[in-house]
C-alpha cells in the first residue's frame, strides 16, 4: 500500500459542500424509510450517516459495475441494526431503485431490519453484534494472502465493543499486521439503556484500541471534511490495522433526535417526521447551492 | 465381512490430516485455520509443509469462524480446525449468522467429537452438535465411520458449494468398505446385502457404525437379518435409504455419539413417523444425564453402544414386538 503523503491533505470545498448536500440527502431518505416502515434504528443511523457518505462517494472503490469482482474495496456494517442507513446510500449508489426502499421489512421483503446479502450491495450477512471485525480480519487477511490492494472497511458501534469476540478480532488484526483493515467506531456515546459509560466503562478506548496494535486516530464523525482528511491518511501506519474513533452525536441532524436515548429505535409520529423534513430542508438552504 | 472383527486402520483424525496434505498440494486455495489445535488436529505436518496455507487464530473460537467466513469469498476453501465441543457450542452465533445464514462455503471440523475425550469430561464432549446444526438451515452435517468415508467426505469438503460441518473422533477405525464403494455426501452407504426383508433396521453415524456392524453380525450368527445403513450424512439426510431400511425391517435401532435428544435418533424417528412409517424404534446414544468418567470405548460401553449391548436392544426389540 501507498504510505500516507506528508502534511495537510487539501480538500476541494466543492466536494465538501456536495457531500454535506448528500448526507442532507441521505438523512432524509433514511427517515423516510423509517417512517414508511413504522420500524428502524433512527438514532444509530443518523449518527453514521456523515461516515457513510464518505466512504461510499468518495473513499471506497464499491460500485454496482465493480461489485461481483473481488479486487475492489469491501464493506462490512457490524452495528447491523443501522441498516437504514445503509439502504440509502446503497440506492443512492444505484445498487438498486428507491422505491424497493418502500418494502423495507413488509411482508416476503428482501430488504429486513439487518443487512443481509439478498440485498444488492451488502456483502455479509450482520445484525448480531461483535461480529463484524472478524470477518472483516478475514477479508483483510484473504487480500494479504492474494497480494491483492483491496482495503477492507468496518463500521461498529460503541455499545458492540462490550462483546469479547471484537478484543479477539483486534489481537489477530495486529498479529497480522492488516493495515488493509480500516476499523471506524460510531462513537455517540448511547446505546439502547442509556450512556455507554453507565451501561459499561470501556474507557479509555484510544489506549486499549492502541495497545491492542490498531494505529488509531480521533475524528468528527459528523463533520465531512475532517472525514475526507483522516481517510485520506490511510493507511495510518505502515503495518498497523487502522482504527478510527469517530465521535458523533446519535441522531445528528434533527434537533429532537439528537443525543435522545430513547430514539434508539423510535419511530417518528407524523408530526414528528415533518418537522424532522422541515428541519433538514433548512439545513440544506443554510448551505446554499 | 463376516467376522467379529475388524482390520483396524488408522483414525479418522489422522486420515483427516493427510487427505488435506494430498489435496494442499494440488490446491493453493486449500487454507486451514486453527485455533491452537495444528497438533490437536495432527496439522503440524500440513504446518510445516504449507506455512502460508494455515493461518493461526490462537484459542478464540468465535474469531476463528468469523475469520473464517471473511477468508471464503475471495475463493478460499477453508477449514476451520478446532475440537467440536468448542467449535459447535462457544462459536455457535457465527456459524449460525456468519457461515450458514451468509452463506459462506466454509468447512467446519470438529475433531475430537463425541466423547473422543472421553475421562477429560463434558467440558470437552460434543454431545449436542447435531441437534444444535440441524436446528440451523444452511449448514451440511457429516460423520464419517471409517478412514474411507473421511478421506471422501473431506475430498468432497473441499468444493462443496455450501457450508458444512465434518466430525470426527482419533481413535484408530476399523476398515467398513469393500474397494468401488461410491461415496457421496447426503448418500447413506449399506453395510449389508441388500434385501426386502429384515428383521432389524440398523441405522448408525460415526463412529458407533464399527460397533454396529459388529452387532449385525453376531445377530446374524442366530439368524437374524440386519440392515445396516452408515449414515454419515445427518444432512442432507437421505430419506429414500431410510425408508427402504425400515419398510422392510420389524424394528430400527439408531446410534450416534451424542445426546439422544435432537440427533440422528429424533431425525430418524420424526421422519418415520412423519412419512407414516411406524416400527418400533430404540434411540441409542448417550443419554440424558450426567455422563459417565470413562474412556469413549468405556462410555460407549457403558450406555449400551457396544456389539454386545445393540444386539440386546434389538433383541428385546424383536421379543416386544412379536408379543405385541
Amino acid at each position: 500500500m501507498i504510505s500516507s503523503p506528508p502534511g495537510p491533505v487539501l480538500i476541494d470545498r466543492k466536494e465538501i459542500r456536495i457531500l454535506e448536500r448528500k448526507s442532507i440527502f441521505l438523512r432524509k431518505t433514511l427517515l423516510k424509510i423509517i417512517y414508511t416502515a413504522k420500524a428502524g434504528h433512527t438514532g444509530g443511523s443518523l449518527s453514521c450517516v456523515d461516515i457513510l457518505n464518505v466512504l461510499y462517494n468518495h473513499v471506497m472503490n464499491i460500485s454496482p459495475e465493480n461489485f461481483s469482482e473481488i479486487n475492489r474495496d469491501h464493506y462490512i456494517h457490524s452495528k447491523g441494526h443501522s441498516v437504514e442507513v445503509l439502504y440509502a446510500v446503497l440506492a443512492d449508489k444505484g445498487f438498486f431503485p428507491f422505491e424497493a426502499l418502500d418494502s423495507v421489512e413488509k411482508y416476503g421483503s428482501d430488504f429486513i431490519g439487518h443487512p443481509t446479502r439478498s440485498v444488492s450491495g451488502i456483502e455479509q450477512n450482520t445484525g448480531a453484534l461483535g461480529h463484524g471485525l472478524s470477518v472483516a480480519v478475514g477479508m483483510a487477511l484473504a487480500a494479504k494472502l492474494d497480494g491483492r490492494n483491496d482495503r477492507i472497511f468496518t463500521l461498529m458501534g460503541d455499545g458492540e465493543l462490550t462483546e469479547g469476540s471484537i478484543w479477539e478480532a483486534s489481537a489477530s488484526a495486529s498479529h497480522y499486521h492488516l493495515d488493509n483493515l480500516v476499523a471506524i467506531i460510531d462513537r455517540n456515546t448511547l446505546q439502547i439503556s442509556g450512556r455507554t459509560e453507565n451501561v459499561m466503562a470501556m474507557e479509555p478506548l484510544e489506549e486499549k484500541f492502541t495497545a491492542f496494535g490498531f494505529a488509531v486516530r480521533r475524528v468528527d464523525g459528523n463533520s465531512i471534511p475532517d472525514l475526507l482528511d483522516v481517510f485520506e491518511k490511510l493507511p495510518f501506519e505502515a503495518g498497523k490495522p487502522n482504527l478510527i474513533l469517530a465521535r458523533t452525536v446519535k441522531g445528528k441532524g434533527v434537533s429532537f433526535i439528537e443525543d435522545k436515548v430513547q430514539w434508539h429505535h423510535h419511530v417518528p409520529t407524523d408530526e414528528e417526521y415533518a418537522i424532522a423534513l422541515k428541519e433538514l430542508d433548512e439545513a440544506k438552504k443554510a448551505l446554499g447551492d | 465381512m463376516g467376522s467379529n472383527h475388524l482390520p483396524v486402520g488408522s483414525a479418522n483424525l489422522d486420515i483427516f490430516s493427510k487427505t488435506l496434505l494430498e489435496l494442499a498440494e494440488q490446491d493453493r486455495d486449500i487454507l486451514v485455520v486453527t485455533c491452537d489445535s495444528r497438533g490437536s488436529g495432527r496439522l503440524t505436518p500440513f504446518g510445516e509443509k504449507f506455512p502460508e496455507q494455515i493461518v493461526e487464530i490462537g484459542i478464540a473460537e468465535q474469531n476463528l469462524v468469523g475469520v473464517s467466513a471473511g477468508l471464503a469469498p475471495s475463493g478460499k476453501k477453508v477449514f476451520a480446525v478446532s475440537p467440536a465441543c468448542f467449535l459447535t457450542a462457544r462459536a455457535l452465533e457465527q456459524i449460525k449468522n456468519d457461515v450458514a445464514y451468509s452463506d459462506q462455503p466454509v468447512k467446519i471440523i470438529g475433531i475430537s467429537a463425541g466423547v473422543s475425550y472421553g475421562s477429560l469430561g463434558p467440558t470437552h464432549h460434543s454431545l449436542h452438535d447435531f441437534a444444535a446444526l440441524q436446528a440451523i438451515n444452511n449448514i451440511d452435517i457429516v460423520a464419517p465411520a471409517d478412514n474411507f468415508e473421511t478421506f471422501q467426505a473431506i475430498r468432497a469438503a473441499v468444493h462443496h458449494p455450501r457450508p458444512i460441518y465434518i466430525r470426527f473422533g482419533k481413535m484408530p477405525m476399523p476398515d467398513l468398505h469393500t474397494p468401488g464403494t461410491s461415496f457421496e455426501i447426503g448418500k447413506a452407504i449399506q453395510l449389508t446385502q441388500q434385501s426386502d426383508h429384515y428383521d432389524v433396521a440398523f441405522i448408525a453415524t460415526g463412529e458407533t457404525v464399527a460397533l454396529t456392524y459388529l452387532a449385525s453380525q453376531a445377530l446374524a450368527e442366530k439368524g437374524i437379518a440386519c440392515c445396516v445403513l452408515s449414515l454419515h450424512s445427518i444432512r442432507p439426510f437421505d430419506e429414500e435409504a431410510v425408508l427402504h431400511a425400515a419398510v422392510n425391517s420389524k424394528v430400527v435401532v439408531t446410534v450416534e455419539e451424542h445426546s439422544i435428544n435432537g440427533g440422528l435418533g429424533s431425525r430418524v424417528a420424526s421422519f418415520l413417523m412423519q412419512a407414516g412409517i411406524f416400527r418400533p424404534l430404540r434411540i441409542v446414544g448417550i443419554p440424558d444425564e450426567p455422563t459417565v468418567t470413562g474412556s469413549q470405548s468405556e462410555i460407549f460401553r457403558h450406555y449400551g453402544i457396544s456389539p454386545q449391548g445393540l444386539s440386546q436392544t434389538a433383541l428385546h426389540l424383536l421379543e416386544k414386538e412379536s408379543v405385541s
